[in-house]
């Protein structure tokens, strides 16, 4: 079932690659025919979550097949609630985004049907490997067309942008690398035989220097992918010059991959070096939400905005995963799911209008309200989506985060508070300056409302953004069981740190740090 | 039929008896008679192939010398499929650049011959004839274009140096014969073993003189001088050539000589290729970055390559011994259909090896573009391909060997590699249309062969237990 999901992407791309469309006559049929192929992957995404079991503990759908034996290679996929998530938001915004393509992608269509279908394939890939080598490789393999995507169908300054997005992720991933193989051979040391099966490695008992080592290594990656404060500058860069279908898809789920990284690998398989770099990391969340925020205040470029906004949403969910509680980590989850829904949102509408005006220049535009009522509703929607109104989608997460976080240490929450605050400035003016006002360019007087492709692309977010806060319950159930596994695992260790800490220090954290082993 | 003591020497003298043959028709065509030489040629490296796999698991020694163990039957297949691929690939390119064709096949098989000489040689002195017969085919064949002065720069420097490099390695042999007595390897083996010899200065200079040669025929840093204008000069089917099969005879000897005979010794002479290895890695990618022409480019970055398997070669564990076999062949195949897809572009005006000659090529020939893509993707180290698989093998023997430094070194290296391998792409599928002809069309045996290296290339990367396994085994049997 699971394979399933990787290869009926690559079998789409196939059949593409096979359709003969060198002068770009059947371009129509390049794209129905992608945007069949992801729209039955979407629906067995659905199956999926149907056939999911939320009361069972860990993995589902295990399948295991020998790939390099003399290794301990497996070819290992499974998923808990976190990856199902993840692997439906992904089924989702695939559509939506080769739907979006539909107006701005006219040259070389077929190539960027089988890009994303790859791409497609290569997200789920990771989301469903429960091997480190498996994983690495389908890590790895993502970059390539991502970075084609960037890189051919981007703006101006693509190419640029597409070789720093490929460069800053390797660099990262290629210290997780060194530390995968160090994981394999501790392994093979204690059992005798190599392997890669995080199942298996989670047994290991690593010592904590080797911990703090590894986790730095592994840390890294998944802090550029997020990307974390100080590590974040290739990401206005790519999502500013990638086309709009890129964006969504970058925005949506390739930087959730950061923040899955640290739940599913960094935090549980090194779980003393995660709690001592826990507050560390959650200090540089912090200043990620802030200083996202404030610089999004100040552009006056529409994606941009949206990216840096990113920056601070993100800061959010890390913050959340430090909290390493309960609260805090279903947060941060829900708030992966809902970051990818609501920005994938305003990277598409966007896009809209930089389809139409050919410029994402806040001050361009203006008065767009009595010109294009609909966009306007749905870019309101999303606004209020993405600054945490209650009732909307972004609400849930920032809520649970903030309450995790208040547990861990109440210092966070007042400083993250103050990047909600801010978030609502830097959203609600750019909402106001473009579309409220009279239209005081003329070029925008004539501008097309949403047409009924653009609309088949825009509605489903939007519902789903309202939906997701009305109804949380839905999308937090099913990753119960796996948030609590990982909470017990980190848990387990924080009770003998406070053990070990024989004299408890007089201060809030210690207090919140000891508070469980006495309970026990 | 032969006797049974020549087993060993089949595959030699199958090529060998080829490039004869090659020479004679050669000399026998009449003016303007066409031959089909390139057939003959493949003939009798198919005809090497199969004598090899016949040799596989039996451990045939001829003459006491020549030791067709399953590690030289290993190395000695990558050397007859570079030699298959070159041949395969040539046939267009001569041709057009008006390249004779007897003397090229009859040096491309004499080399051949050589670099089997030199995999399977378990005697000093064989190698060093392995070695000569190998190097004067591809001196000569590196300035085969007799009009073009960057080719013969380049033959001369390599020429001249490798001579040096010789004479250096003969010392080494000089040396080793004096404090042994013997110049086969098994003797010296038993010999540095048997007496306790720790930092005797004989063995250690010997031992400094054959790394000096060694270092200079797989082109390590600081021996790599020659590299850049010998592959930038050459014609980029023999530069695919000489970067795989040089660099696999090449690797095959220096194993056999460091982890066979020089075991012993291990401790003095690990740090000294670490330091090779490292610079190898650094100088390689860092110098690569600064290159606009695409051969001298691909020259900087086979040069780290052999920073790669030298990581493999200081770590010299089980797994570090199997990696440097998958490693020679995933790097073989994977530089031989880069260089391919350079010679089968280029045309007699312009080699079309100046990056800016790429520009666009996606748009024009999209196919040549595509398998081109996989090759660089693949000398970067990328999933799916080859590469990725040989560059995680070597890391993994350098990591469970301890030498995380060189590891990181060796990561950190294959990033800035991943840049300039990428600046290729950028031009050809993120850049306008250059001025000028469109490139040559490519098709027939050339395309063909393109098509097969790439299908090889992803076949290792997706399933490589099979070759693994086999590097393993062939590996295992002897040291």
């Amino acid at each position: 079932m699971l394979t399933l999901l990787v290869v009926l992407p690559v079998i789409g791309a196939l059949l593409l690659a096979a359709v003969p469309n060198a002068d770009g006559r059947k371009d129509g049929l390049v794209r129905w025919l992608a945007l069949a192929v992801s729209v039955v992957m979407f629906g067995l995404t659905l199956l999926l979550w149907l056939r999911f079991d939320n009361a069972a503990e860990g993995y589902q759908f295990l399948q295991r097949v020998p790939w390099i034996p003399a290794f301990g290679i497996n070819y290992s996929v499974g998923i808990d609630g976190i990856s199902l998530m993840l692997i439906v938001l992904t089924g989702f915004l695939t559509p939506i985004a080769l739907l979006s393509s539909w107006e701005s992608v006219h040259a070389h269509v077929k190539s960027f049907a089988i890009f994303i279908l790859l791409l497609e394939a290569a997200m789920i890939g990771v989301f469903i490997s429960l091997d480190l080598f498996l994983f690495y490789v389908f890590w790895d393999a993502m970059l390539i067309p991502m970075y084609f995507l960037i890189g051919i169908w981007g703006y101006d300054q693509r190419v640029y942008a597409a070789v720093k997005f490929m460069l800053y992720t390797m660099a990262g991933s290629v210290l997780m690398l060194i530390a995968i193989l160090g994981l394999a051979y501790l392994n093979q040391v204690a059992t005798g035989s190599y392997s890669f099966d995080i199942q298996k490695l989670a047994l290991l008992h690593v010592a904590p220097r080797t911990q703090f080592w590894f986790f730095l290594a592994f840390a890294l990656a998944f802090a550029i992918k997020v990307p974390l404060f100080p590590f974040h500058t290739w990401l206005p860069d790519a999502h500013v010059q990638a086309p709009t279908a890129g964006s969504v898809i970058l925005a949506g789920v390739l930087l959730k991959m950061g923040t899955y990284g640290l739940i599913r690998f960094a935090f549980p398989l090194f779980p003393e070096a995660a709690a001592y770099f826990a507050p560390f990391i959650a200090v540089l969340a912090i200043i990620g939400i802030v200083y996202g925020a404030l610089v999004a205040m100040v552009q006056p470029d529409m994606k941009k905005l949206v990216a840096y906004s990113s920056v601070s949403h993100l800061g959010f969910v890390v913050l959340g995963i430090c909290a390493m509680n309960m609260q805090g980590m279903q947060g941060a989850v829900y708030q992966m799911l809902a970051h990818g829904v609501s920005t994938g949102g305003l990277f598409l509408m966007v896009g809209m209008l930089s389809d139409r005006r050919h410029t994402r220049l806040i001050a361009e535009f203006g008065g767009l309200k009595a010109v294009m009522p609909k966009l306007t509703a749905g870019f309101l929607l999303m606004t209020l989506a993405s600054i945490g109104l209650p009732g909307m989608n972004g609400f849930v997460g920032e809520f649970l985060i903030m309450l995790g976080a208040f547990k861990a240490d109440p210092r966070y929450v007042i400083v993250a508070g103050l990047g909600v605050i801010l978030s609502a400035v830097y959203m609600l003016w750019m909402f106001q300056r473009v579309f409220y006002g009279p239209v005081t360019n003329e070029k925008n007087a004539k501008l097309k409302d949403l047409s009924p492709r653009e609309w088949a692309a825009l509605v489903p977010l939007v519902a789903l953004a309202v939906f997701m806060g009305v109804a949380p319950g839905i999308f937090i159930r099913p990753t119960d069981q796996a948030v609590k596994a990982v909470v017990e695992r980190l848990d387990a260790v924080k009770t003998e740190h406070a053990e070990h800490r024989a004299a408890p220090v007089p201060d809030a954290v210690s207090a919140a740090v000891v508070a469980p082993a006495e309970g026990k | 039929m032969l006797p049974a003591s020549f087993n060993a020497v089949v595959p030699m003298l199958c090529a060998g008896a080829g490039a004869l043959v090659v020479m004679l028709a050669e000399a026998w065509r009449r003016k303007g008679e066409r031959f089909p030489m390139a057939l003959l040629a493949f003939i009798a490296l198919a005809a090497t192939g199969i004598s090899l796999i016949f040799l596989w698991g039996r451990n045939q020694v001829s003459f006491e010398v020549v030791t067709a163990d399953n590690f030289a039957v290993f190395v000695s297949l990558i050397i007859v499929a570079a030699g298959l691929l070159t041949v395969a690939f040539s046939t267009q390119v001569l041709e057009r650049d008006g390249i004779p064709e007897g003397e090229y096949y009859a040096l491309v098989l004499f080399a051949v011959v050589g670099m089997i000489m030199m995999a399977m040689a378990n005697d000093l002195l064989v190698l060093f004839v392995g070695l000569e017969v190998m190097s004067l085919g591809v001196y000569v064949l590196t300035g085969i274009r007799r009009d073009n002065l960057a080719g013969i720069e380049g033959a001369f420097k390599y020429f001249l140096l490798g001579a040096f490099a010789s004479a250096f390695f003969l010392y080494g042999i000089a040396f080793t014969f004096g404090v042994a007595g013997s110049t086969r390897l098994d003797k010296v083996a038993a010999f540095l073993a048997a007496q306790s010899m720790t930092g005797n200065p004989m063995v250690l200079l010997a031992m400094g003189l054959l790394i000096v040669g060694f270092a200079f025929k797989v082109s390590a840093v600081p021996f790599h001088m020659w590299t850049p204008d010998a592959y930038e000069g050459a014609p980029a089917v023999v530069t695919g050539f000489m970067s795989t099969g040089v660099k696999a005879a090449a690797f095959a000897g220096f194993v056999r000589v460091f982890l066979a005979a020089f075991e012993p010794f291990k401790a003095d002479w690990a740090p000294a290729l670490m330091v090779l290895a490292a610079a190898t890695m650094i100088v390689g990618t860092v110098v690569g970055v600064a290159q606009s022409h695409l051969k001298r480019m691909l020259a900087y970055s086979s040069i780290a390559h052999g920073g790669y398997i030298l990581v493999a070669l200081v770590a010299a564990n089980q797994l570090g011994k199997a990696a440097i076999l998958f490693y020679l062949a995933t790097y073989a195949i994977t530089n031989l259909a880069a260089f391919g897809a350079i010679a089968l572009l280029g045309s007699k005006d312009s080699a079309r090896d100046g990056l800016h000659d790429y520009a666009g090529l996606w748009y024009s020939r999209p196919w040549v573009a595509g398998l081109l893509t996989v090759a660089l993707l693949s000398l970067g180290g990328l999933p799916p391909t080859a590469g990725f698989i040989g560059k995680w093998y070597v890391f993994s023997a350098a990591v469970s060997s301890g030498y995380y430094g060189l590891a990181i070194i060796g990561v950190l290296s294959s990033v800035i590699s991943v840049f300039f391998y990428m600046r290729v792409v950028v031009m050809m599928y993120m850049t306008d249309k250059s001025t000028g002809a469109a490139p040559t069309p490519v098709r027939g045996v050339g395309m063909v062969a393109l098509v097969v290296t790439v299908a090889v290339i992803l076949y290792l990367g997706i399933l490589p237990t099979r070759v693994l396994n086999l590097a393993a085994a062939s590996i295992g049997s002897i040291f």
